[in-house]
């Protein structure tokens, strides 16, 4: 009844998920397919570098099978029948503590599980033929397979702490993925960063978790969102800023924004699938996931705005400044997800943007990674754009799917990105407020840059005249690596208008998250705005970059283009900040344990008996004393008992 | 059944003592088999275990020496039964580990050609006193066994240490007979305390119920206390540790690290708190205090060390006060969980320590940058290391987890700042192991390195069966848990704590 009231206070969605049946009742299959090739290819050791990656891929491809049968039978429900539970097994239970295994299968996870399956395959064939020449290559896939099940259970878990599993299960994937070519010193301590920034965002999240559990006394998403309504303000507001240290982290939000950079170092088809497409986008699901909690704070909504439209700048900017393809790709990465947090911390209107966004990225900039690992291949694995050039003609098929996500991200009116993005700046201006005013604006003039970044790599890669290095000779990849681009090129171009057209999305996703008040409205005074930022971007890249010839080497920048090279000094805050008095705390700890605490022990060892010189006498004579001052001891114990007593 | 775990090991001690010089094989062999049948006895008990049956199973009580009241009174809750098996599991794994010469020296400096069968001797009879200590159910016995588990700790670390063995050892034996001077003044005092009471005697049972004096209470209660942080160890009583840990041979470390340390955790859960409630309680805050600042500061040192061995010992500061955290919470989440800490805590710092034991066994150094690259050439042991290494910062999915995530939950529904501090130690956690791993397993291969084997399959064996309790217990600790949850309970209503009630509910019922 409680919770009855909670909900209608709330004004949410219905929380009474039914247990699952038919296909949707084996959704563990989702888990299990995965997280047994990863075993398998872990565990057998080299008998299996042959199919290895065969099996792999399968065990993707069936996972994504799964995901489409539950998919279609969740179709056949009404709204009531869309969530449904399934039971897995008791996990933790300790008094009062009781944390069950189960998942829960609705519109929500339903979307993450075949944006994850779907891309997720994709990328395991293309890998096929990227990863080809690595000795290493049945390790690869055994990393991928498990990174798509920790995945999974992160988006299919009932409860917070299944979510935590696959939250740090992701985090363990993503740092032996960027640190898979560990004997480069610059991969592994890339790797190591990615996990330690992670932790602190984990750190929000684990605490976060424990405010629940003293406020709820369960975990569960239906127990958590069905009494939040009755949290004070304060507890609200805090669980909602814990959560979204934990959403930072993970998407590489500032700011903990640093080590999405590095993790660069990773295989591209890392970065495509890991810190493109799926993983970093985790921090957007925890906040949507979590609405119920956020609509409840509109402080801790605001920081969400405002930490999204701040990274959104700040991506764009370091998007705009950097020669490695990879890299500006990643600063991309960063703002687009920026964009995604923005319409999360907008509340309903947002929250199917976010996730229509979400998923139109993941196929564009999934495409995008792929073409760039493929352009890499051509160039002898280099990554500075400067060499490229011209790639156009001995590239057709990269070049036209690279187009097409291309056009996607900057927001050309038809393509994915245009329904999405839109959808998002308009959500940000129907806030109202000075705010909404504020974060509009900021989000529009992110589109214009992101418009400027993107057509200069654009540019700079496939079109002007070529400026290789001599040995280097390119050519179109092969069919495996192709016939995915050409996939996810689709997605890029079709995915947007088959979400946004008629409230398709917002109606599939409403079960979980609550209709918008307002039918969204496809064209708005802002459609033309961002649409003429978007040419003058463009125009500007233009100018600079094709009808200019591109030096091989890049000229020395004023302040601001060094800022923005330096990834905005994060780097050198990090350092100034954090990790030279952390070195420094360490040092010191170390000394006064050793002379401090250990010396003063020392010195009243020898002062007692002579330890280190006359280690000898100690040993010939300890049973003696030993006897001894056991005998002083219990006599002078006993006496004070007596004491006490009189 | 208990009283035949505790005398097979210990006739087993007796008779590869007793076996010719030079019969170097026969010993182990013997030590194995002995060690094998402790291991499957132990499990056969836990199998029989009922979790709902009585506190106490498998009890035995005969008179010892009748006019002090001391009894030989043995029995397991389940707190009791998970140690035990966490000690009959690792013994024979640690034999099997110091099968050669390298497997059972501290460092390059051991002397070599230590006698074999003493070594095994002295792992056989210490299986025997850590049964022995954990199935007391008489406090006076319970002390005997703790005292005497120093005496073949101290002669492994004295004569099969590494380069400063006799400091180590003695430093150890020091620290340890301190603490058990207090404890033996605190177990004489509390016969004292029941003898004026109008019946002597040591049995826990009966002493349970002892009503002691508040001021009487705090002072054998520190004498209880101050023994257990020793052995623990508890900051500020932990620099014996690092010394013993990273001198001893890592087999050796491993039972003391792994398990002996054990021992004084499990005397705060069952001693401390059950004999002396409201003295716990009145000291909570000060114990707080030392388990966060244990956290933080073991964490912190372990960042900073250059030693492999005494790294590892180093984040078992930070683990230990994790553990007294969950204990003095006083919550059942804190306190299950602090229990199935000292279980995990036992397998995944043993698969440490003995994989960093096999890898400085190749090399002949425990220094950090002695290392580098080894994924390279022996990427097994790298494996295997980093998930050992990745259940001791507690990623989810391995079983430290579990364990961490409970005592952290369960303290923060009691004690809000001292549970957020300690979530800090999560991050440092992180920093510790990954930078330890990048610096010895990742990077371009060092040249003293190649050319290193990977693990030989005695070794795989060693550890495979801990990595995959590892995971095992990361997955569905609850069979564990279901022999701890009834033990803690009782402990929790002989301290009249109650778990808090969530806020929202206890709004509710304010209205």
């Amino acid at each position: 009844m409680t919770t009855m009231n909670a909900v209608l206070a709330a004004g949410g969605p219905e929380l009474h998920p039914q247990a699952a049946e038919g296909v949707q009742s084996v959704a563990w299959l989702l888990i299990a397919l995965p997280l047994a090739g990863a075993a398998i290819l872990l565990l057998s050791g080299r008998r299996t570098n042959k199919w290895g990656h065969l099996l792999g891929t399968a065990m993707s491809l069936g996972a994504f099978v799964v995901g489409l049968l539950a998919f279609f039978q969740m179709l056949g429900q009404d709204a009531e029948g869309r969530s449904r539970l399934v039971h897995l097994f008791p996990f933790i239970s300790a008094g009062s503590l009781k944390v069950d295994m189960n998942l829960l299968v609705d519109p929500l996870s339903i979307s993450f599980v075949l944006l994850i399956t779907g891309v997720g395959s994709l990328i395991h064939i293309y890998s096929i033929g990227y990863m080809s020449h690595d000795p290493d290559r049945r390790r690869f896939f055994a990393y991928l397979n498990l990174f798509v099940a920790a995945m999974l259970l992160l988006v299919l878990a009932d409860n917070y702490v299944g979510l935590y599993i696959g939250w740090e299960g992701v985090g363990l994937a993503s740092y032996l993925l960027i640190g898979f070519w560990q004997y480069k010193p610059s991969a592994a301590t890339a790797a190591k960063k990615a996990f330690i920034v992670n932790r602190v965002g984990d750190f929000g999240l684990s605490v976060a978790i424990m405010v629940m559990f003293a406020t709820f006394g369960s975990l569960s998403y239906q127990d958590v969102f069905g009494q939040a309504s009755q949290a004070s303000q304060g507890t609200i507001t805090a669980i909602g800023l814990l959560l979204l240290l934990g959403a930072c982290g993970k998407s590489a939000q500032l700011p903990l924004q640093s080590w999405l950079l590095d993790a660069m170092e990773g295989p591209t088809p890392v970065s495509a699938l890991i810190h493109a497409a799926t993983m970093v986008t985790a921090g957007v699901y925890l906040i949507v996931r979590s609405h119920a909690i956020f609509e409840l704070s509109p402080d801790a909504q605001l920081l969400v705005t405002i930490v999204g439209v701040a990274t959104l700048l700040a991506g764009a900017i370091i998007g705009c400044a950097k020669d490695d393809i990879k890299k500006a790709l990643a600063g991309s990465t960063m703002s687009q997800i920026g964009y995604m947090v923005l319409a999360a911390g907008l509340g309903r209107p947002g929250y199917v943007f976010a996730i229509a966004h979400l998923i139109a990225h993941g196929f564009f900039k999934a495409g995008m990674f792929l073409g760039a690992g493929s352009v890499m291949h051509a160039m002898n694995d280099d990554v500075n754009m400067r060499k490229y050039g011209g790639l156009r003609k001995v590239m057709p098929i990269t070049f036209a799917t690279f187009g097409l996500g291309y056009l996607a991200i900057i927001g050309f009116p038809g393509l994915s990105g245009w329904w999405t993005k839109d959808g998002i700046i308009d959500a940000a201006f129907e806030k109202g407020g000075t705010s909404g005013q504020i974060l509009g604006w900021l989000a529009l003039i992110g589109a214009g840059i992101t418009a400027y970044y993107m057509s200069r790599l654009m540019f700079m890669t496939f079109f002007g005249e070529p400026r290789w290095d001599e040995d280097v000779h390119p050519h179109e990849s092969p069919k495996v690596m192709t016939v995915p681009l050409i996939l996810l090129a689709i997605g890029s171009v079709a995915g947007g208008a088959f979400l946004i057209l008629g409230d398709r999305f917002a109606k599939f996703l409403a079960p979980v998250v609550g209709e918008p008040e307002a039918a969204h409205k496809l064209v708005t005074p802002y459609t033309a705005i961002v649409f003429a930022l978007m040419v003058v971007g463009v125009g500007l890249a233009y100018v600079q970059y094709l009808r200019r010839p591109v030096p091989r080497t890049a000229p020395a920048g004023n302040p601001a283009v060094t800022f923005a090279r330096k990834d905005l000094y994060g780097d050198a805050l990090n350092e100034s900040l954090l990790m030279r008095p952390g070195q420094w705390l360490t040092r010191l700890t170390v000394y006064f344990d050793n002379r401090g605490v250990d010396g003063l022990v020392n010195g009243l060892a020898a002062f007692i008996g002579g330890t280190s010189g006359r280690v000898r006498r100690v040993q010939t004579g300890f049973v003696r004393s030993y006897a001894l001052s056991m005998f002083v001891g219990a006599a002078l114990v006993v006496g004070a008992l007596f004491l006490v007593r009189i | 059944m208990l009283t035949a775990l505790i005398a097979i090991p210990a006739v087993g001690a007796l008779l590869v003592a007793l076996l010719p010089k030079g019969r170097d094989a026969l010993a182990k062999q013997v030590a194995l088999g002995v060690t094998l049948v402790v291991a499957v006895l132990s499990i056969v008990m836990a199998v029989q275990f009922k979790t709902d049956g009585a506190r106490f199973q498998f009890t035995e009580k005969y008179w010892w020496i009748k006019q002090f009241g001391v009894h030989y009174a043995v029995g397991v809750d389940g707190v009791a039964l998970v140690l035990i098996l966490l000690s009959t599991i690792l013994v024979p794994l640690v034999v099997l580990a110091s099968w050669t010469e390298a497997g059972r020296s501290g460092g390059v400096d051991t002397p070599p050609k230590r006698s074999v069968k003493t070594y095994m001797a002295l792992l056989l009879s210490l299986e025997a006193m850590m049964v022995g200590v954990f199935a007391a159910t008489d406090v006076f016995l319970f002390y005997v066994f703790f005292e005497a588990m120093l005496i073949p700790v101290y002669f492994i670390i004295g004569s099969y240490g590494g380069a400063q063995r006799s400091y180590a050892a003695v430093k150890f034996l020091l620290y340890s007979l301190f603490g058990g001077l207090l404890m033996l003044a605190a177990v004489i005092g509390l016969y004292v305390v029941s003898a004026n009471a109008g019946h002597g005697t040591f049995l826990f049972d009966e002493l349970r119920n002892l009503h002691i004096a508040p001021t009487t209470a705090k002072w054998l209660f520190l004498g209880f206390f101050i023994a257990f942080a020793i052995k623990a160890p508890l900051v500020p009583f932990h620099t014996w540790l690092p010394d013993a840990a990273g001198q001893a041979p890592a087999g050796a470390a491993v039972l003391i690290v792994g398990v002996l340390d054990k021992v004084g955790t499990f005397g705060m859960l069952r001693f401390c708190l059950e004999l002396f409630p409201g003295a716990s309680k009145w000291f909570t805050p000060v114990v707080l205090t030392l388990s966060v600042v244990g956290i933080v500061y073991g964490a912190v040192l372990a960042i900073g060390q250059v030693d492999i061995k005494r790294l590892i010992a180093y984040t078992s500061v930070s683990h230990f006060g994790f553990i007294t955290l969950g204990i003095f919470a006083m919550t059942s989440s804190g306190q299950s969980g602090a229990t199935l800490y000292m279980v995990n805590h036992g397998f995944s710092t043993g698969a440490l320590f003995l994989l960093a034991g096999f890898m400085i066994s190749r090399r002949g150094s425990a220094r950090i940058d002695a290392y580098g690259g080894v994924q390279k050439v022996a990427p097994l042991l790298a494996g295997t290391f980093l998930v050992a290494g990745l259940s001791g910062l507690s990623l989810p999915g391995l079983s430290s987890f579990v364990s961490e995530f409970m005592v952290l939950v369960g303290t923060f529904s009691r004690y809000k700042v001292p549970a957020v501090i300690a979530t800090v130690g999560i991050i440092l956690a992180a920093i510790y192991i990954l930078w330890m791993y990048q610096r010895t397993m990742n990077g371009p291969t060092a040249e003293a390195v190649k050319g290193m084997k990977d693990l030989s399959k005695r070794e795989l064996i060693v550890v495979a069966p801990i990595l995959a309790i590892i995971v095992a217990l990361g997955f569905y600790p609850k069979p564990v848990l279901d022999a701890i949850n009834p033990s803690v309970k009782q402990t929790l209503v002989q301290v009249h704590k109650q778990d808090p009630k969530p806020t929202v509910a206890e709004k509710g019922s304010h209205q």
